[in-house]
């Protein structure tokens, strides 16, 4: 048995051993990275030394370590695939990728990964590439510590920063994504992890969900993109302890969620955007502990939507806590703290004692005739919403919080 | 002209109004912590108290000096003089009460775009309905049912116009009215008022596509040209008017 293991040991040690470093150096023998490549056997590897490379297109199609020595430039020159994996376990660090090819044809990318596994992305730095990272069926993938920038104008010449398609547990850590179409894009993307990225100044959505379920994103900021988040035809998603803001503008939303389900937003914040959260065809979903601070609309809830539990949140200075567009309300309100709340708490157990209804009278009419939004901010409406306080009769009957707090919720 | 200057600004209304205005609107910009607020709280100052205001008090103001205009008629000086000197010191001296009142917080506070438009749109405002002020009181004798009409005057153009408006967007749901609205909302000095401020402000973003059909209009040079030739004209047409009717005036 011992005999065994040392056979197995020594195995591994001139595995090790068997591993190479080349090091690929402007002034040296090697003096290109698809040199190196070609040398280059399994587990062996590639130092790139500081300097502008010029490689038209790389593709790695052995499972190597592509390393880079205080930011070696691979330009792309406008016309290539910068980077292109083909291989599993293949390790890409320190590299600066910059100008990929633009093609209305091909999603090119500044590195992309072609069916493959246990690819690791690491501290690069991507400038003014079409599509930054982009994993086409890749699978236990890591891409962190990412830096992407794009300087895109319009929706049609830009790709997304970090893409993935077809993909099984990738964790997506860390990496800051700005200028680029959607910041972070998912399409049928299972088991994974976004946490940590910043994504900022992006033309679209800061993060995109299409067709893709039991995803998690955690401690994320998204911060002035076009339009916000949305996430959209999926299922089981967890949303915890993120920052949106900024999405200020003409259907921006903080989060846009179109048919969701068994999802959670836990722990959010929501500050400064339009539509904080808008929902539509959206079911069995978790509002909890998150803040709304100086949004339009705090949260939108179209009639479309069912078992939407909104509890123990706190609305700050909204400037409409809650529009819906029908009469039928199936979600349940309870336990949050609205700023706009005039009861009292006679038992003093720190819950109102009387109803607050969430949706103002000038928030339905708005809903009704869109139109009707020049009147904002007008003397009429807010006579409207004081007397549809002391005698309800347009706002939805069932649409309301029976235990709001008194005190806001330390979030 | 001098005399009804110097006896506006000795009035004890129009000091009060001015310590009013300056009191509440750096109470305003002080306790809020982002100036929107601040901006959206003065906003209801300048679209609410400074018509209501502007429009009881000349009205009284004319009613109570009306022996003093007697008095003028009789000297060798043509009517329509007297009268629009009456109104220039009354605009003149409303004005610098609503400039050292709200003019000077805003300055202070908000000295971008949004902050001069809502200075030059209370101006505007406080000297429309002066004029309407001076329409009303030139139209009706007794004191007491001139002083009705101004109230009404200003509860309409305050409150029930945006009712009407309401009732007419419901009526015509079915109809596309964004443009139809920009044409009616030049009807009423207070509401043109207010889209004005509304679009200069980041909450403009709220206002959807009615915004953005207004943005489109309001926004280039020359839509802010008609607007503001719309309000003078708000200005000039009950003047005229009123002029007229006190040049045949019966004292």
């Amino acid at each position: 048995m011992r005999a065994i293991l040392l056979y197995i040991l020594l195995l591994l040690m001139a595995k090790m051993v068997d591993a190479r470093n080349i090091t690929v150096h402007q002034q040296s023998a090697i003096r290109t990275i698809r040199q190196a490549l070609a040398l280059a056997k399994d587990g062996d590897t590639i130092r790139v030394t500081a300097g502008v490379y010029r490689e038209k297109g790389l593709v790695i199609k052995k499972s190597i370590v592509l390393t880079g020595i205080n930011y070696p430039v691979i330009d792309g020159e406008y016309r290539y695939e910068v980077i292109a994996v083909r291989a599993d376990a293949v390790t890409i660090e320190g590299m600066k990728v910059i100008n990929s090819g633009i093609s209305s044809m091909d999603d090119f990318a500044g590195i992309k990964i072609y069916n493959s596994s246990h690819v690791i992305i690491r501290n690069n730095v991507l400038s003014n590439t079409f599509f930054g990272i982009y994993s086409q069926l890749g699978n236990n993938c890591v891409i962190e510590n990412n830096q992407l920038t794009s300087f895109s104008k319009n929706e049609q010449q830009s790709g997304n920063g970090i893409h993935c398609w077809k993909s099984d547990s990738m964790q997506i850590t860390n990496n800051r994504i700005s200028g680029h179409r959607d910041g972070i894009y998912f399409e049928f993307v299972t088991h994974s992890i976004i946490s940590r990225n910043i994504a900022e100044k992006n033309l679209r959505y800061g993060l995109h969900f299409m067709f893709s379920s039991n995803d998690s994103y955690l401690n994320n900021q998204f911060r002035n993109n076009g339009a916000g988040v949305a996430v959209m035809f999926s299922h089981h998603v967890t949303m915890l302890n993120n920052l949106f803001t900024q999405s200020w503008g003409d259907a921006a939303y903080g989060i846009l969620l179109k048919e969701i389900s068994d999802s959670r937003i836990e722990s959010n914040q929501f500050v400064e955007n339009t539509v904080a959260i808008f929902l539509e065809g959206a079911n069995r979903i978790k509002v909890q502990k998150n803040r709304f601070q100086s949004n339009g609309w705090a949260m939108k809830i179209q009639a479309s939507c069912m078992d939407i539990t909104v509890i123990g949140n706190n609305f700050l200075s909204n400037t409409f806590d809650v529009g819906t567009n029908g009469s039928l309300v199936l979600n349940t309100f309870s336990q949050n703290y609205w700023d706009k709340y005039e009861g009292y708490d006679l038992d003093k157990n720190n819950r109102g004692d009387i109803p607050y209804r969430p949706v103002s009278m000038y928030a339905v009419i708005v809903e009704r005739n869109p139109t009707a939004m020049i009147l904002f901010r007008s003397f009429m409406t807010s006579l409207f919403d004081k007397t549809e306080k002391l005698i309800p009769s347009l706002t939805p009957e069932n649409l309301k919080d029976a235990s709001p707090l008194m005190k806001p919720l330390k979030l | 002209m001098k005399y009804v200057i110097i006896d506006i600004l000795r009035n004890k209304i129009v000091l009060a109004y001015t310590i009013f205005l300056l009191l509440l609107s750096f109470m305003l910009f002080g306790l809020e912590d982002n100036t929107t607020k601040g901006l959206l709280g003065l906003l209801n100052i300048l679209l609410i108290i400074v018509p209501m205001i502007c429009i009881v008090f000349s009205t009284i103001y004319i009613y109570n000096s009306a022996e003093f205009i007697e008095l003028l008629v009789s000297q060798p000086l043509t009517r329509s003089r007297i009268w629009l000197s009456l109104f220039a010191g009354m605009a003149f001296s409303l004005s610098l009460a609503f400039l050292i009142g709200a003019g000077i917080p805003l300055l202070i506070f908000v000295p971008d775009i949004t902050g001069i438009t809502m200075l030059f749109t209370g101006l505007l405002l406080s000297i429309i309905f002066i004029a309407i002020a001076l329409l009303a009181s030139v139209k009706t004798r007794d004191k007491a049912k001139g002083i009705g009409v101004a109230i009404l005057l200003w509860l309409y153009f305050s409150l029930l116009f945006d009712g009407i408006v309401l009732f007419l967007l419901f009526q015509f749901a079915d109809y596309p009215m964004e443009k139809p609205m920009i044409l009616i909302s030049t009807l009423n000095p207070i509401d043109l008022g207010r889209i004005l401020i509304l679009l200069k402000m980041d909450i403009a973003a709220l206002l959807g596509y009615t915004g953005a059909v207004f943005q489109q209009f309001f926004g280039t040079l020359w839509g802010q040209a008609t607007s503001f030739i719309i309000l003078l004209l708000w200005t000039l047409i009950p003047l005229w008017i009123s002029v007229r009717r006190f040049n045949h005036k019966d004292l």
